[in-house]
């Protein structure tokens, strides 16, 4: 093998697809065997006045599960359900660049409101992705928010969570 | 001639220059959301819901069916001009929209796009407009078992029809209908999967749902691409377009073909995805120059775009009529219906007349509107793709988290998107289908609640269920559905006589 495709062989490298198929399989059969308790837990059977409130839940849990372990199944015993690379290490990093600031801008909402927020987030990922000069960072991650103030508070009435900047301009 | 008299009626009401200036608005902010990655029909339409809550329902309804008008229109453009199809039923029209480009004839394949599109949904509409009383009047006479099998069929037709494996659909589906039976039941009073927190006493809301899979999840899978944006410049002028038109009739039987399809896939809910292949397809097998196709063909450029129109379309025949939604874009909009307190079923066209034949009307206009507005504007919405992803997927990001607020005004429902997002994300990777969950999320508490009647009815004995010909008729239709791969596999074993034991895979 040429050193050239031993390099490609190391930017494909990554979680296998067979094992996010057998992981989300799980997790599925995980969440119908919820399903099935709590449904057991809130009555399955048949009261004096009709079908109990855990009837119809428990046989979507019981559907579930076996499409899960259909799934299982097929992943595991025959070899061509699920090849590959699900997700390159590279292509991950580029993912979770984008998952987890919207991760933090979502938290940073709680406090800061949305508006604040928004324009910081959207100046970052301008900053770290395009590599743009501050020229071009400020107007834009600035525009956005105020044409949302204006669209939602002003025009619609409709309130957006605000933080600390907007109780001082008195809203 | 009932319905011609209603609809003109309809007309009268969606003609006022309030309505027009909402169906101007809508085809315009359809085409932007259908042009941008991560924005799309289905969550397009679910994040401006909450801005028409205080709008008269009708031209609500009228704003945004126009936005999913102008999505279907908008597809078109990304696929042709820049090969990345802007919604997944525009991805048949890359294969011989984008080589046309290419060779210089963008003008020519936008034009052959919007002109199919707009005749499959015209002839789509045409079909609403005098199927749709008939079925109305016909499912007047449904009971709890009836809608509960027309719920079955739907369901079924999806796990037969769908692209991917039946174990992935069904598991997708039962995660839908798991995640619509939180909360309170409506009927007991009893907490269901709640697990002591007051937060999911409300359930989960499926416009989170779609605005999180559909929208977060777009922006995940488009990032691991490392987008970058080639596209092909595009002029329309009037010679171009009347050029093309010229072209256009010799192509009438692939045209209609792709309509007729679409409007079967849009109607039992297999939506335009699949119609947009199979119409491709089925006119390359018949198409003289079929082995010409992906090299740049008009005629496969016409096959897909009529069938994923005429099929976006159809998909409100049942929404309207039953209650039931063929497509995720239809299952938002009959969210909204029941937050404008009106109730999708038969009895809507004999309470809201106005309100149906005016939405009906309002498709004849939106798709002229339509077709107008994107033959004079395609060169801005070229420029806004050309705008770098580093700018728009936070702005994406940003419009959706607002999106999922207003919902509830809550930010446990921000939160909850970041959760959908990562569920859309595995999920489209792992060739799960999003759309049954997003549809059995929307129809659950309908489904259950018919079921429990029907076992109501017939005290626990589920033989109900075949107990008339109408009831058993459907409830037989839907297993043809489920099985239909099957059956398929099977004639076609038998027709060609060898007995391989292969794995049963489901047909395209």
């Amino acid at each position: 093998m040429s050193d050239n495709g031993q390099h490609e062989d190391r930017a494909h490298r990554g979680v296998s697809a067979k094992t996010m198929e057998i992981v989300v399989a799980l997790l599925t059969l995980a969440l119908g065997l919820v399903v099935i308790y709590d449904s057991r837990r809130v009555g399955a059977g048949w009261a004096e006045d009709g079908p109990q409130a855990g009837y119809f839940p428990f046989y979507i849990g019981v559907i579930l599960c076996i499409a899960s372990v259909w799934t299982l199944w097929r992943t595991v015993f025959s070899g061509k359900a699920a090849a590959g690379v699900f997700v390159s290490h590279k292509k991950l990093r580029l993912v979770l660049s984008v998952f987890i600031p919207a991760m933090i801008y979502v938290a940073a909402t709680w406090f800061i409101g949305i508006y604040v927020a928004s324009a910081v987030f959207i100046g970052a990922f301008m900053y770290w992705h395009g590599r743009f000069a501050w020229t071009r960072i400020v107007p834009v991650s600035l525009s956005v928010p105020v044409s949302m103030f204006l669209l939602f508070e002003v025009w619609f009435l409709v309130p957006l969570p605000k933080g600390p900047l907007e109780a001082l301009i008195g809203y | 001639m009932e319905e011609f008299s209603s609809l003109m009626q309809g007309f009268n009401v969606a003609l006022t220059y309030q309505n027009l200036m909402f169906m101007f608005i809508g085809i315009l902010l359809g085409v932007l959301i259908g042009v941008l990655p991560g924005l799309g029909g289905a969550n397009g339409v679910a994040i401006l819901l909450p801005l028409t809550f205080t709008m008269p329902p009708t031209s609500a309804i009228i704003m945004l069916s126009c936005i999913y008008w102008g999505a279907l229109f908008g597809g078109a453009i990304t696929s042709i001009l820049f090969n990345i199809p802007g919604e997944p039923w525009s991805v048949a029209t890359t294969f011989d929209g984008h080589p046309m480009a290419k060779a210089g004839r963008a003008g020519e394949a936008l034009t052959a796009a919007f002109t199919s599109s707009f005749v499959g949904a015209l002839i789509a509409v045409i079909v609403i407009t005098f199927l749709a009383p008939l079925v109305a009047k016909f499912s007047l006479q449904f009971g709890p078992p009836e809608f509960f099998a027309v719920q079955l069929l739907t369901f079924c037709s999806f796990v037969g029809l769908g692209k991917g494996h039946p174990a992935k659909t069904i598991a997708a589906m039962m995660l839908g209908f798991a995640l619509a039976a939180v909360g309170l039941d409506t009927v007991t009073g009893t907490l269901r999967m709640t697990f002591g927190t007051t937060e999911l006493l409300r359930g989960f809301d499926f416009l989170i749902a779609v605005i999180g899979l559909f929208g977060i999840g777009e922006i995940l899978l488009t990032m691991e691409e490392g987008l970058a944006f080639k596209g092909v410049h595009a002029r329309i002028n009037p010679r171009v377009v009347w050029h093309t038109w010229k072209q256009l009739p010799k192509y009438w039987m692939t045209a209609l073909r792709g309509t007729l399809i679409g409007c079967w896939m849009g109607i039992t809910p297999g939506g335009a995805t699949p119609a947009s292949f199979m119409s491709y397809g089925i006119a390359k097998r018949f198409s003289k120059t079929g082995e010409k196709f992906g090299t740049g063909e008009m005629e496969g450029v016409v096959a897909p775009e009529t069938a994923a129109h005429a099929a976006g379309t159809s998909a409100l025949l049942p929404m309207l009529t039953l209650g039931i939604p063929g497509s995720p874009t239809a299952a938002v909009l009959l969210g909204g219906l029941l937050i404008w307190g009106l109730q999708p079923g038969p009895l809507l066209f004999v309470e809201q007349k106005d309100f149906v034949w005016g939405l009906i009307a309002s498709m004849y206009l939106g798709n002229i509107v339509g077709l107008l507005i994107v033959l004079t504007t395609v060169p801005w919405w070229a420029a806004i793709l050309r705008v770098p992803f580093s700018i728009i997927a936070p702005i994406i990001v940003v419009i959706c988290a607002v999106g999922a607020y207003t919902v509830h005004n809550a930010m446990l429902d921000v939160a909850l998107m970041l959760v959908f997002g990562v569920v859309g994300y595995l999920f489209k990777k792992l060739d799960y289908p999003l759309a049954p969950l997003v549809l059995a999320l929307v129809l659950g508490d309908m489904a259950e609640s018919s079921f429990r009647q029907s076992m109501l009815l017939s005290r626990g004995e589920v033989s109900i269920f075949w107990s008339n010909g109408l009831v058993g008729g459907i409830c037989a239709l839907a297993m043809l559905m489920l099985f239909w791969p099957v059956i398929t596999k099977l004639l076609a074993r038998l027709r060609r006589g060898d007995n391989d034991l292969d794995e049963a895979r489901p047909v395209e």
